[in-house]
């Protein structure tokens, strides 16, 4: 793990949207994806278009393309689950190449990619160029309740060090020859896992203690609160709005 | 698996949501009975734990290698309420930092992975703890079975949700054979793992494993002059003031007729879904097909599903009669484990520092 002060989802740079308070890319990006989930499918025109808001405002960000494309692979799982539904489905069937392929599965194929893809686009490009902190604070902003944020920024704040604690049990199994090869193996990482909880369990209630001794009582103080000016609304809330004509178009030419 | 936008319909993504969020609600309130103030640390660390043993990889056969998925064990190591707040900021933060599930179907994940999971696990281990013999092994044995079925249990939670509300018609009996059927596989590994990591949690710090407290923590004692003697016993503190259930009860009954006539409204509305699969094929026949496997539209498919709005209803009425049978197990196994140990290691440090 680097040692640097952002985490690695972040892209650190000085462009428009990075300016951007926290809990207006947030709403904004919330906004388009109901505005995108909520398109008819059948309107295909409209996902392009919306690509393109995307892609613009990834340009806007200087975000490379390949850094966009490598981090939006989370979503293979769900492909596969989608190239499936065309073969499953019922209803009138089409034949594709010399398969029999149902008409619907095809459209719900087409709508979980389109919309699957866009929606996880839309959220890198918010993470890229949104730090982890605040992240939360804008989470905090939109009212998500206190003991929540605090439980999600503990487990930000301590991921890294349970994540390289892990690395140092696996670094120590294997510099004693331990390789876990098959389910035979699987008593000896359970054990990890094991250790690993004590072990995080404890140092929650260290941190405890220590928080308790600088005098905290249930409440984390709010410093550095964050504001948006109406410009800095109106600027954020430009993609939903939009994206909002082209949902509407989608549903009047039906 | 997370699910991405565009999977769940609209109205049953809104109510899922606010399923999730009255379950963040009710759970909030109950890790704070469970932690008090040491919820926003110990929660935080726990969640970081599940977040990083997802990364540990178990290999299963060359090349190929399964990872846990955390619903049962949190539950049973850290109890059903800082479980479900757990997996749900676990969630949250994948859905917004790794774009791992979408955002307006933050509602569906945290309903399917964290609630069903933690909910049907924490109840079946209870029940098991209690009618097994009180031994370590018998432990280790229900984390097995309360892993084994929480997963297959989610799917199905999955697989009704996409039948109600799902963006295409698969049939639904074979979505159901073939989602469950993958996942009891993934649920054996979930199950070896979860046992297993529990039991090596019990063999170092028995009293950390919420589910088991009370069944496996002998009582605590001092060697004076050579002879083992019951330390004082530590002055129990005075317990929260139980609130009547029924009110709790009232409410949830209330919302979840509300929710129950909202979304079966839509199901009704939208052609697509559970009724155009039953216009479609009739549920009598699925019945036949599979009926072991899709009870519960087998039960309600025997009757009149010409009346769209008479089976909108049943779904409404069985969403409800799951709703409440699953809050009060989780009231029921509560309020079990309060009377059944009215002096809990509840002080861990206490116990930690004098064992």
């Amino acid at each position: 793990m680097g040692a640097g002060h952002a985490h690695r989802l972040y892209r650190h740079g000085h462009t428009p949207l990075h300016a951007l308070p926290p809990h207006c890319k947030l709403a904004a990006v919330l906004c388009f994806v109901v505005v995108v989930v909520s398109t008819p499918r059948e309107a295909v025109w409209a996902f392009g278009l919306y690509a393109v808001l995307l892609a613009s405002v990834a340009a806007v960000a200087r975000l490379p393309a390949l850094f966009v494309l490598r981090r939006m692979l989370i979503e293979v799982p769900f492909v596969a689950f989608a190239v499936l539904m065309p073969f499953v489905a019922q209803g009138e069937r089409v034949d594709v190449l010399g398969l029999s392929l149902s008409v619907n599965g095809l459209w719900g194929a087409w709508n979980v990619l389109a919309k699957g893809t866009l929606g996880v686009a839309a959220s890198v490009i918010l993470a890229s160029t949104t730090e982890l902190r605040a992240l939360l604070l804008g989470l905090q902003r939109l009212k998500l309740p206190p003991l929540l944020v605090q439980i999600a920024s503990f487990m930000i704040r301590y991921g890294d060090v349970i994540a390289d604690e892990m690395r140092r049990m696996r670094i120590a199994r294997e510099s004693r020859g331990f390789q876990a090869k098959g389910v035979r193996h699987w008593g000896v990482l359970g054990k990890t896992a094991g250790a690993l909880f004590i072990r995080s369990y404890e140092r929650g209630e260290r941190v405890h203690l220590a928080m308790i001794s600088r005098g905290y009582a249930g409440t984390m103080p709010v410093i550095d609160e964050v504001t948006a000016t109406r410009r800095q609304w109106s600027r954020a809330l430009t993609l939903p709005l939009l994206a909002l004509p082209i949902c509407l178009l989608g549903w009047t030419t039906l | 698996m997370h699910v991405p936008d565009g999977f769940i319909n609209a109205p049953a993504s809104v109510a899922t949501a606010v399923v999730a969020a009255g379950a963040v609600a009710v759970s909030l309130r109950g890790a704070r009975r469970e932690l008090d103030d040491r919820t926003a640390p110990l929660a935080g660390l726990v969640a970081a734990f599940i977040f990083a043993a997802q990364m540990l990889n178990f290999p299963v056969a060359a090349g190929t290698s399964g990872h846990l998925l955390g619903g049962a064990l949190a539950a049973i190591l850290v109890g059903p309420y800082t479980g479900v707040l757990v997996l749900s900021v676990v969630l949250l933060m994948q859905s917004v930092l790794f774009a791992d599930g979408g955002l307006t179907a933050l509602g569906v994940n945290i309903t399917i992975m964290g609630i069903v999971t933690v909910v049907v696990a924490y109840v079946l281990f209870r029940g098991l703890v209690k009618i097994l013999p009180r031994a370590r092994r018998s432990v280790t044995v229900a984390a097995f079975v309360a892993a084994l079925v929480s997963v297959p249990a989610s799917a199905a939670a999955f697989t009704f949700l996409f039948a109600v509300a799902g963006t295409t018609d698969v049939p639904v009996g074979t979505m159901l054979t073939a989602m469950v059927g993958v996942h009891i596989l993934i649920g054996v590994g979930e199950a070896a793992i979860t046992a297993l990591t529990v039991g090596a949690v019990i063999a170092v710090r028995p009293d950390l494993v919420y589910g088991a407290r009370g069944r496996l923590a002998a009582p605590l004692k001092l060697r004076v002059g050579g002879e083992l003697v019951d330390a004082a016993p530590e002055s129990t503190p005075e317990p929260v003031a139980a609130r009547s259930p029924l009110k709790v009860w009232t409410v949830g009954l209330a919302a979840s007729l509300l929710l129950a006539g909202f979304v079966s409204f839509y199901a009704s509305a939208s052609p697509d879904g559970l009724e155009k699969v039953a216009a479609d094929k009739g549920f009598d026949s699925q019945a036949e097909e599979h009926s072991g496997a899709d009870w519960l539209f087998a039960d309600y498919g025997v009757r009149d599903l010409a009346n769209e709005r008479l089976s909108g209803g049943l779904a409404g009425t069985i969403g409800v009669g799951v709703t409440l049978a699953l809050g009060s197990g989780v009231f029921w196994a509560v309020r079990s484990r309060r009377t059944n140990t009215p002096a809990t290691a509840a002080d861990n440090s206490h116990v930690s520092e004098s064992v």
